[in-house]
């Protein structure tokens, strides 16, 4: 299926997938995937379950490579580079291309420690500078106020909502240049969604965010750019107002009307 | 049907027939079960309290119908079992995590899995007579060192097997976000995945070490007994259980007091270490 794309409202793309295949073993789970993500802009994957939206976005930060019969087919450049053929290190790569996971998933360690565990990796701070970013990563995060003075206790002792903030901070702490959130709420009550979602929103001023979703809602709310997956096809991309107001495809409107069958 | 028909009506007074029936069954089967745990620990309490005085502790084996303790056996045992876990921990821990970690499905995982459940189940006089006939026989002498390598083969197998297993029970997911940061896999492994695991892993080495401090068979062709304090691990050595076995076979009065006074203080410490390890368990983070 030639997906529809209107390329000329879309700014620089940080990510470009081009002809992207993807294998589970023998099945064939993205066909032919061509897709620009803009960016500095919030962009959206909905489609029903299974369409491998999460495929996609665990193709970005070659997460796929942890499993061998997991397998890519294709160029997907992140500044112009293919990442999947890249000489470099895959740890560099994930430091700039940072994930968010749908369960918060906390390290067994001190909250403080959550976020210092990113930045050490990477660069050796003073103690003061850790302190700093850690506390600057917990800001952007907007968890600071809510754990500044209980820093030595465990991560897993806050709530989920919380948790799931404190796994944004550790993504931000690292400076990302593109954060992946793959169903990031959809384990949190709607009061904890909301403060995500107000984050993704801030978020996009210094990141290039993707995000995916089973909640179009959430897609309408907080992205600027959606792409309509189905059956491992590229259905529909466009700016979220056009998918969401006047689709081109009609497969895309029953989907996002809730007719889809 | 109405809500008081269905409790009338005979399905529901079967249902709660069975019920009863079940529970009154599992309960039976408990009872059964901590009536011989509590005779068991009421014998050795009864039998063993009046053994151990002060000089039991400080004086070593004696000869029949003479004063004495069993300090040199205490010793032995805690020697050689703090040497084998020191030994068998990490071995155990390190296959462990090549199991979990590394290729979980690869032809030398596998069997390096059948192998070990092999070990684990083999029996403890196997393991013993084995050391003797590898390292007693050659060098000549009953030795510590013997003993020692002895228990650490019983160590080794109850690591490796809780280790993965605890190692395998840490959701993918963290080991994913761990990656997702771009984070290396020893890294990975060292600072996250056993660290999650950190409290099933210390609980199976807690147990493994329960375990040895009760071994007979493997010491009883390896470290054999000495019947003085010796801190030489070349020589022959005394251990609680061993001491036990010779002391309560005896017809003296005095030596089964005293091995009685022996059980006491293994059945203690092994209580107390898997008491430990519930609690551990219980804290995990």
């Amino acid at each position: 299926m030639e997906p529809i794309s209107n390329p000329a409202e879309t700014p620089a793309p940080k990510i470009s997938v081009r002809n992207l295949d993807f294998f589970y073993g023998k099945f064939h789970a993205l066909k032919n995937i061509n897709l620009d993500i803009p960016q500095n802009k919030v962009t959206a994957f909905i489609g029903p379950s299974g369409c491998g939206k999460s495929t996609l976005l665990r193709v970005f930060n070659r997460m796929f490579e942890l499993y061998p019969d997991q397998r890519a087919q294709g160029e997907v450049l992140l500044d112009g580079e293919n990442l999947l053929t890249s000489k470099e290190d895959v740890a560099l790569l994930r430091a700039k291309v940072g994930m968010v996971f749908q369960k918060p998933t906390p390290f067994p360690m001190s909250i403080f420690d959550n976020i210092a565990f990113g930045i050490k990796l990477f660069e050796s701070l003073s103690a003061t500078d850790l302190e700093e970013r850690v506390e600057w990563a917990l800001r952007k995060a907007a968890l600071w106020n809510e754990v500044k003075d209980k820093l030595k206790q465990s991560g897993s002792s806050l709530s989920g909502g919380q948790q799931q903030r404190l796994c944004i901070a550790r993504g931000i702490a690292i400076k990302p240049e593109v954060i992946l959130l793959d169903e990031p709420c959809s384990a949190l009550d709607p009061i904890s969604t909301a403060k995500i979602e107000e984050l993704i929103t801030e978020l996009k001023d210094d990141y290039t965010v993707v995000i995916v979703t089973h909640n179009m809602q959430q897609a309408a709310r907080c992205s600027d750019y959606t792409a309509y997956m189905y059956l491992g096809d590229l259905v529909e991309f466009g700016s979220t107002e056009q998918m969401f107001f006047k689709p081109t495809r009609k497969e895309t409107e029953d989907y996002i009307t809730g007719r889809f069958g | 049907m109405n809500a008081q028909d269905q409790i009338r009506s005979r399905a529901f007074q079967r249902r709660k027939r069975v019920n009863f029936l079940a529970l009154a069954l599992s309960m039976g089967a408990m009872a059964f079960g901590l009536f011989w745990l509590f005779w068991i620990l009421w014998e050795t309490f009864r039998l063993g309290l009046d053994g151990l005085v002060w000089a039991t502790v400080t004086q070593m084996t004696p000869p029949p119908n003479e004063a004495g303790g069993i300090a040199n056996a205490i010793y032995g045992s805690f020697l050689m079992v703090l040497l084998a876990t020191f030994v068998g921990t990490p071995i155990g821990i390190m296959a462990g995590i090549y199991l979990a970690e590394y290729e979980p499905k690869g032809w030398l995982a596998e069997v390096t899995r059948f192998v070990n459940d092999i070990l684990l189940s083999a029996p403890s006089i196997v393991i013993g007579l084995f050391v003797y006939a590898v390292v007693v026989t050659r060098f000549k002498s009953f030795s510590g060192w013997a003993g020692v390598m002895a228990l650490a083969l019983i160590v080794i197998p109850v690591v490796i097997r809780t280790t993965e297993n605890m190692l395998q029970l840490v959701p993918s997911a963290m080991r994913e976000a761990a990656y997702a940061l771009g984070t290396p896999k020893w890294k990975v492994i060292l600072m996250i995945t056993l660290r999650a695991a950190r409290a099933g892993v210390v609980t199976g080495v807690l147990l493994a070490v329960a375990r040895i401090s009760g071994e007979t068979a493997p010491l009883l062709f390896t470290a054999l007994s000495n019947q003085f304090w010796t801190s030489n691990l070349s020589d022959p050595m005394a251990s609680l259980p061993v001491t036990i076995f010779k002391f309560a076979m005896s017809p003296y009065e005095n030596w089964q007091q005293l091995a009685w006074a022996g059980v006491l203080l293994i059945t203690v410490t092994v209580l107390g270490l898997n008491i430990l390890a519930r609690v551990l368990t219980r804290h995990k983070g």
